[in-house]
């Protein structure tokens, strides 16, 4: 019974150490902006794909090499995520900055395009929308060295959009009738897509009757890392100091000379790019599909509901803990724990499936928010509207 | 005086009445239109499809009052929907003909359930389905509503909340295979009163109810957002803490409106399930429940008129484009949600309020009433505004 404890509290710490990889990003992003990120659980995904890429890459290079792919990927997904991620703060969330409600919308439909994106991306699409880019964004470009910029710009984006718009369309009809299914095969399809970890990597330590898989071991050093870096990051360095400074007091922060702005962009890539790394773990946990972001949004929301803004440790206390709730609760140890009493025996083993033990842990999370509404470790302040 | 200003308040009370007359004229003849002349004009495919969009309007018209109105986003109206969707489907389940081998629904025979459910018995009656249609989600969005509100969680935290709230029930329904039949969830239904539930004349006199209570749903909706109901909804969109200043307790009015709108969910979901024939688990999964959202937006929030039209514009345009292009309807889904948020956050209807009475003055070549007509005619002011622009 208590090595059935024990192997929970491990597996618990394993799941969790995922969560918090994904849910780290978040938080920080939710506690500067106050933005809840629906693409976040995209962005996992893009970092998973990423993986897949890089892992075919290096399976050219030969074996040598393919061993220590996973190290390149966690950088590669980190990267693109993070550009991924500087592109929607630049483009779409800077301009809903105070109205999170609306970010959240948007963020959603930004999380849908990713989706569909990674479903039918191929190589006409990719030379459409490059071209359309050049086109609409040179154009505009080449504009705005013109005097009156201001008052022709509507007029030129209203000729602009839908030129572009066509060129780039009847360039890829024609790209993809010259070419055929070179050019228009999907990349990746809308069937899931398997990373293999790196031999190194399989098998598992032997812990008992148990073995602790080295791919869960891997991630949960990964997150230590992950945790150390930015803690690190938020703490000594300059930047950090400023994004501290604007999580706590925006008005203020601007007041003094900090540059908001830069800083929001550059904790929504570092956001991403912990999203991206998040995903990269995920991938060595089974195979990769475009919902794959999906299964875990849900539940960091919950880490950063239950940790409260502001402060790191809260989130690290709330995903380890779901974590290990969950954990416990959906393989019955409870029940077996509480075996001699059959009332609660019965009452746990209802619950002990992976979907059921949701059920019992968001009944917690709402009992726990009853005692503590701002999460365990709430930012400390006087506002009315905390 | 006094005289004066009670017949300049009788005056106001009898235009205002004019004005409600007037209104409900309007709707009582969109409403004739969709009965009598749009079943001629639609194939039964169509007519069916229009039947459940209307349904689902009832939802956005529910979405609409705690959104548009009271400021809170509900990513959760899916579970209240199908909850509602349920209550009808289990009374419609239990439709046996009293000939028939075994006396339960049929999935059940296939799990080995031998015994109906206690939770089953109550809905071999009808009143009772009808009122768990509508009640049990209310009480159960008011529930919910109770526990966030009390501790004043508000904003993003609600929504991710409501939307956690969705997965569990999706999960719950899920796993409930001996009770509720799982993923596959209900379907089949043969008789409701002893006439058959397929029938083209039962689907349309379905068409007709849904009109109906589309009817009275925007009449409740009406009634509650122009009185001082109303009034203080939106003073709790516009600055909570400010509401609780004056005195209020917005605890209670957001609980309460809440689940109102959980109510107008589970009445939405009711109709709707009568007109496709299933109710699963699946119309609780987080996508919809979001959906439901844009289509407000879609329409102009805090205009229930535009909650309405904007169910019917977007899920059109889903069914047309989902028919032709499969692929492409998951990017346009997308560039609208970030369209509406971005360029158009007012709706259609709010756009037609204020930009499209501009253009309408604009083309009809009549003056615009400026805040400052002297700065409106001044010739340098205008010389400024073409030469250097703004």
């Amino acid at each position: 019974m208590f090595t059935g404890l024990l192997d929970g509290i491990f597996n618990g710490l394993s799941v969790g150490s995922v969560l918090l990889l994904a849910a780290l990003g978040l938080a920080i992003v939710f506690g500067l902006m106050g933005v809840i990120n629906m693409a976040h659980g995209e962005l996992m995904m893009l970092g998973a794909y990423t993986t897949f890429v890089v892992q075919n890459g290096f399976k050219k290079l030969g074996d040598p090499w393919l061993q220590f792919y996973i190290f390149f990927a966690v950088i590669a997904a980190f990267i693109v995520a993070a550009l991924v991620g500087l592109a929607l703060e630049r483009g779409v969330i800077r301009y809903l900055y105070g109205r999170p409600l609306e970010t959240l919308l948007a963020t959603w439909g930004v999380s849908l395009i990713l989706q569909q994106f990674v479903r039918s991306v191929n190589w006409v699409m990719i030379i459409g929308l490059v071209l359309f880019c050049l086109l609409f964004f040179g154009g505009l470009w080449l504009l705005q060295r013109r005097l009156d910029f201001e008052r022709i710009r509507n007029w030129g984006i209203a000729i602009l959009l839908p030129l572009s718009v066509a060129i780039s369309l009847v360039i890829g009809s024609i790209l993809s009738n010259a070419y055929g299914l070179a050019v228009t095969k999907p990349w990746f399809g809308a069937q899931n897509v398997d990373v293999t970890a790196p031999k190194w990597l399989l098998g598992g330590l032997p812990l008992g009757n148990y073995q602790l898989p080295y791919t869960r071991m891997f991630i949960m050093v990964l997150t230590v890392l992950c945790v150390l870096g930015i803690y690190w990051f938020l703490n000594k360095t300059p930047w950090g100091l400023r994004i501290r400074s604007v999580t706590q007091n925006r008005n203020m922060s601007a007041c003094l000379g900090i540059p908001t702005k830069k800083v929001d962009a550059l904790t929504f890539a570092l956001g991403s790019g912990l999203a991206g790394i998040a995903g990269c773990a995920v991938s060595l946990l089974g195979s990769v599909g475009p919902n794959t972001g999906q299964n875990y949004i849900v539940n960091t929301f919950m880490v950063v509901v239950v940790g409260g803004v502001g402060k790191l440790v809260g989130t690290i206390v709330g995903a380890l803990a779901i974590g290990i709730t969950d954990y416990i609760i959906g393989t019955g140890i409870l029940a077996l724990l509480f075996a001699p009493i059959p009332p609660l025996a019965n009452f746990f083993t209802f619950f002990a499936t992976t979907s059921m033990a949701k059920v019992m842990v968001f009944f917690l999370i709402v009992v726990f928010l009853q005692f503590r509404p701002a999460g365990l470790f709430p930012q400390k302040g006087r506002a009315v509207d905390a | 005086m006094a005289v004066d200003v009670a017949v300049e308040r009788s005056g106001i009370a009898s235009s205002r009445r004019r004005a409600l007359l007037i209104e409900a004229a309007i709707v009582l003849a969109i409403a004739l239109v969709f009965i009598l002349v749009v079943p001629l004009l639609l194939s039964g495919f169509r007519l069916n499809l229009m039947g459940r969009f209307l349904a689902l309007s009832i939802v956005a018209l529910g979405i609409d009052l705690i959104w548009g109105f009271t400021g809170l986003l509900s990513l959760g109206h899916g579970i209240f929907f199908t909850l509602g969707g349920y209550a009808l489907a289990m009374h419609l389940k239990l439709q046996i003909p009293p000939t028939a081998s075994s006396q339960l629904p049929e999935f059940m025979s296939l799990y080995g359930v031998t015994e109906l459910p206690w939770f089953w018995q109550p809905f071999y009656s009808f009143p009772f389905a009808a009122l768990a249609v509508v009640l049990i989600p209310g009480i159960l969005a008011g529930l919910l509503g109770y526990v966030i509100f009390r501790n004043r969680i508000r904003g993003v935290y609600f929504s991710i909340l409501t939307q956690a709230a969705t997965i569990i029930f999706f999960n719950f329904f899920n796993g409930q295979q001996k009770l509720f039949n799982g993923t596959n969830g209900l379907t089949d239904f043969q008789t409701l009163f002893g006439v058959k539930v397929n029938a083209p004349a039962t689907q349309y006199g379905f068409y007709v109810l849904t009109i109906i209570f589309l009817i009275l749903a925007y009449a409740l909706c009406r009634w509650l957002t122009s009185g001082r109901f109303g009034r203080l909804l939106m003073a709790i969109r516009d600055d909570e803490s400010r509401v609780r200043f004056t005195g209020y307790n917005p605890t209670g009015f957001k609980v309460l409106v809440f689940a109102i709108s959980g109510a107008l969910a589970g009445l939405s979901g009711a109709l709707f399930t009568l007109q496709t024939g299933i109710v699963s688990p699946n119309s609780m999964n987080i996508a919809f429940s979001i959906e439901m959202v844009i289509w407000v937006a879609v329409g102009g929030r805090a205009t229930l008129v535009g909650a309405i039209l904007g169910t019917l514009v977007v899920n059109f345009a889903k069914s047309l484009l989902s028919e032709k292009f499969p692929d492409i309807w998951l990017f346009f889904q997308g560039g609208l949600f970030l369209l509406v948020v971005m360029f158009l956050p007012d709706g259609i209807i709010g756009w037609l309020r204020t930009e499209g009475k501009n253009l309408v003055r604009r083309l009809t070549g009549r003056k615009q009433i400026a805040t400052y007509p002297s700065l409106e005619e001044d010739p340098e002011v205008d010389y400024e505004r073409k030469n250097l622009g703004d």
